[in-house]
């Protein structure tokens, strides 16, 4: 075998073994969306969505899971996405380059590799006990946000970083403030690549079960959450609760209500998808 | 006051065309007392990029409306020159200058002199066209808004203004609210230049601005800086000696961050008193 032979050969042979690695992820991929699409998606039905949780498997619903979600969502979102940004701009065009800003700069990148139950430790702690705001969607939110902030200060970072400098001279010459070229320039032109991190942080947090456990979510929440001091459970929260029960009725339940969590995820992740593309087609610079 | 303003610079400026004239006057009389004052005035100046001494010793004189080129081979300085004016280098860390620099016979780093005033002043058209990826009216509306007009009328009359003055008007004016990078690159720089002068600068800068353009697109700039001197005085770095002959009064020759000569843009061309000029005009090197 001449030396071209064995290139060609390794040539394939990786070839092969990325198409067979590729097919495992689809393969196991399609088998978790089958087997999940038919336990639970006869259980689909408008009483579903609105019935309360119950004893009985045929009359439980993911009412107060769903609307807890929604809650802890946009209360995550109200705290997250302006400290975020707020943080990312000041890394990005105040911080002054140097250790100071490197050693943010690590711990930030280094924050969003802490696993999730640090956060509901550190919830707990803080949210909780210190400033007594109990079990309660404004805990849980809190917690989370401190979970998904790392990911949209980077994203808010590394958005400003693609508009061009030549954009921020631009604006200066004309008299520009550096509070106006950010604010008017810099923060439009970097909206796409901030709103697709936001949604991929979001879609982070929806997910999370592990750090509300700890701060408090409840397993059985019999009413729908009216403020934020209530207390609450999510999606994923319910899920865990009715896959550990017994009843095949609740494993039906849970396959159900993996069939809804992932749809929103799934729509979450394909608007940041579109938004992206949507940015990258627009900004020719 | 600003009639008068506008009536008495009129005049200088027909004073300086007959510059020559002044010239020999001046070492005829002895210090003329009407002389034109000048536009911009710079002394000893020095700059640096921390250790690097990017220009040295630099003094000119530049009289109102009047083009000026700035020539000379890449990496001398031109840019860095330019951007001394708007204050642009102060941006860039590490830059440091030493010396005199008066526009209107006004110290532009006095604190007085607060630095977005001086850049509402002192206007700049960039290498590459660089609009702002928003409508073609946005784009030009953009100075005035961050200068606090707010008056809708007012700032839909200037953008017309502007986009006539930059003779740009009749290709745009059905499309103002379409992005502007959607515009031919000879376009875009001409948006440049209307957004710079909505602002009403006394002085824009140019930083080779046809050097990304087509020849025809490259000639319709020309023209408009030959209208635009009316109103402007103008410094524009080019590479393009053609260029420099056509559209400037003076030309400054820049080599390694020194001031080689400057005179008469008819002197420079056809008649340098330095041979590093001649070689540069003549193509021998740059
Ligand atoms: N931001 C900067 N930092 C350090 N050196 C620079 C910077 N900008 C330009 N220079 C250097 O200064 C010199 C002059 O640059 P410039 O003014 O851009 O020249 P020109 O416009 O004549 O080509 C060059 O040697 C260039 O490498
Ligand atoms: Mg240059």
């Amino acid at each position: 075998m001449n030396n071209e032979q064995v290139k060609t050969l390794k040539n394939n042979a990786f070839k092969i073994w990325a198409i067979i690695a590729t097919s495992i992820g689809l393969i196991m991929l399609a088998v978790l969306l089958i087997k999940i699409g038919m336990d639970g998606l006869h259980r689909l039905s408008f009483d579903f969505f609105t019935a309360l949780p119950s004893r009985r498997p045929e009359q439980a619903g993911i009412l107060t899971a769903l609307v807890g979600t929604l809650w802890v969502m946009v209360t995550t979102a109200v705290f997250a996405i302006p400290i975020g940004i707020g943080a990312g701009i000041y890394l990005e065009e105040y911080a002054r380059k140097g250790w100071w800003s490197s050693f943010l700069e690590i711990n930030i990148s280094n924050l969003a590799g802490v696993p999730s139950i640090i956060y509901g430790l550190l919830g707990l702690e803080i949210f909780v006990r210190t400033l007594h705001l109990g079990q309660s969607i404004l805990s849980g939110s809190l917690t989370l946000s401190l979970l998904i902030l790392p990911i949209v200060i980077v994203s808010t970072r590394e958005a400003i970083k693609t508009v061009p400098s030549t954009m921020r001279e631009a604006s200066y010459a004309l008299g520009a403030s550096k509070w106006q070229t950010i604010w008017m320039q810099m923060l439009p032109a970097a909206s796409g690549g901030i709103m697709t991190g936001i949604i991929l942080a979001l879609s982070r947090a929806i997910g999370e079960t592990a750090p509300l456990i700890v701060v408090g979510a409840l397993m059985y929440v019999p009413f729908v959450p009216k403020s934020v001091f209530d207390s609450f459970t999510v999606l994923p929260i319910q899920i865990y609760n009715w896959v550990s029960r017994p009843q095949a009725g609740f494993i039906i339940n849970a396959a159900a209500a993996i069939i809804v969590l992932m749809l929103i995820t799934i729509l979450m992740n394909g608007a940041a998808v579109i938004l992206r593309n949507r940015w990258q087609n627009r900004v020719k610079w | 006051m600003s009639n008068i303003k506008k009536t008495s610079t009129k005049r200088q400026s027909e004073i300086v065309s007959a510059e020559s004239t002044t010239a020999i006057n001046e070492k005829l009389l002895g210090k003329n007392p009407s002389k034109p004052m000048k536009k911009i005035e710079i002394k000893n100046v020095h700059c640096w990029y921390g250790d690097f001494h990017v220009l040295r010793d630099i003094e000119m004189a530049v009289d109102p409306n009047t083009v000026t080129a700035l020539i000379g081979p890449s990496g001398c300085g031109k840019t860095t020159f330019l951007r001394i004016f708007n204050r642009m280098n102060d941006l860039i860390e590490g830059f440091r200058l030493e010396g005199e620099v008066m526009i209107d016979k006004k110290d532009i780093f006095s604190r007085e002199l607060r630095v977005n005033e001086l850049r509402k002043k002192v206007g700049m058209v960039f290498q590459k066209p660089n609009p702002f990826p928003k409508s073609i009216f946005e784009n030009v509306a953009y100075g005035l808004r961050v200068n606090g007009i707010t008056n809708k009328k007012i700032i839909a009359e200037t953008v017309e203004h502007s986009l006539k003055q930059s003779a740009l008007w009749g290709e745009v004016k059905d499309k103002l609210h379409k992005n502007a990078l959607g515009l031919s690159g000879g376009q875009q720089q001409r948006l440049c230049i209307a957004r710079a002068i909505a602002i009403e600068p006394s002085i824009i800068l140019m930083d080779e601005p046809t050097s990304a353009l087509d020849p025809i697109s490259n000639s319709k700039i020309e023209e408009l800086i030959y209208d635009l001197k009316q109103k402007y005085t103008i410094l524009i770095v080019t590479h393009n000696m053609q260029q420099a002959a056509r559209v400037s009064d003076r030309t400054a020759f820049f080599y390694l961050g020194d001031l080689v000569e400057f005179d008469e843009t008819k002197t420079i061309f056809t008649n340098p008193k330095n041979e590093k000029t001649q070689n540069y005009i003549t193509g021998r090197f740059g």
